[in-house]
């Protein structure tokens, strides 16, 4: 049974890394999350960003937030990575294998998956 | 939308947009009907906004932000033989008591009845994009309830945050233990 102590126990495992987490955010994925986002899938592929960075051991580096609409709805699921000194990328169509690709790829290569942005699908 | 629970998710993100503090979301089951109501303490909606929120074929700028959720969550209670209603302060109006009122009726055993789906889901995404608004979940079944209030888990959390990848998984697995108590 979930308990709130358990609750306590990740205060305390966590006093730590509260302060390492407000200097971080180096890489921020944002989610877009508004009607036409959701009625095309971005809960679960919000869910793959939240559940694989923490995974990847990533979650110092990278902060995963939600946003509206970001204009593009005929792309949604849309996700944007935002790294200071780089230029935005932006992802359309995402999908939870997607998410885990980039994740991967991306987020800890270094290396944008080009095949799965929006600049791929206009040019 | 494919599930209730989605259209839920995208009628509370009006109420993180309408800077509430706390927000509501409430469902309340019978044999054959469910009722849903998101409430918040936002900045509200003036008579006219009301108005137009729920008329797709009303949409002017001013209301653009609102767009089809909505009309959505209209179309997913009538076409049940359901309802839905707003009720709302403008902060204008009165900026103590100022908030919105969303109550939207489904009868489940209609054939074009939406099924509520990952509630659970939704529940953690908006938790983990608006940490810091009070959230308050109540979902009222037959045979019990489930509920989660996040001033509750402050209290024992104090300083972290509500968007912590172990707090929202303990989230996830309480809500799934509520749910599989009641079942």
């Amino acid at each position: 049974m979930k308990s709130l102590a358990e609750l306590a126990a990740i205060r305390e495992k966590m006093k730590d890394k509260v302060v390492l987490r407000e200097g971080s955010g180096e890489i921020r994925v944002v989610v877009g999350m508004a009607t036409c986002g959701i009625a095309a899938g971005a809960r679960p592929v919000l869910n793959a960003f939240v559940e694989g960075v923490s995974n990847a051991g990533l979650a110092d580096k990278v902060m995963v937030s939600q946003t509206g609409c970001i204009g593009v709805c005929q792309f949604e699921p849309v996700v944007e990575i935002f790294e200071a000194g780089k230029d935005k990328v932006t992802y359309i169509k995402m999908t939870p294998e997607k998410a885990a690709e980039v994740i991967e790829k991306h987020l800890k290569g270094g290396a944008p998956v080009s095949e799965y942005t929006i600049t791929n699908a206009i040019s | 939308m494919k599930e209730l629970s989605l259209n839920i998710l995208d009628i509370a993100q009006n109420s993180v947009k309408a800077k509430a503090k706390n927000i509501l979301i409430k469902l309340t089951e019978t044999a054959d009907s469910l009722t849903l109501v998101i409430e918040d303490n936002g900045c509200g909606m003036s008579k006219e906004m009301v108005e137009n929120v729920i008329n797709p074929f009303c949409t002017t700028r001013t209301t653009r932000k609102v767009g089809l959720g909505i009309p959505l969550l209209k179309l997913a209670a009538e076409q049940t033989g359901g309802s839905v209603n707003i009720e709302s302060v403008s902060e204008q109006v009165d900026p103590v008591n100022c908030g919105t009122k969303v109550t939207a009726v489904f009868f489940k055993n209609h054939l074009d009845f939406t099924p509520l789906g990952d509630i659970v889901s939704t529940v953690t995404a908006l938790i983990q994009g608006s940490p810091d608004i009070d959230w308050r979940f109540e979902h009222h079944l037959e045979g019990g309830s489930v509920e989660l209030d996040t001033v509750e888990l402050r209290e024992v959390l104090g300083d972290v945050p509500l968007d912590t990848y172990e707090v929202i998984k303990w989230i996830e697995a309480y809500l799934q233990e509520g749910y599989d108590s009641v079942k």
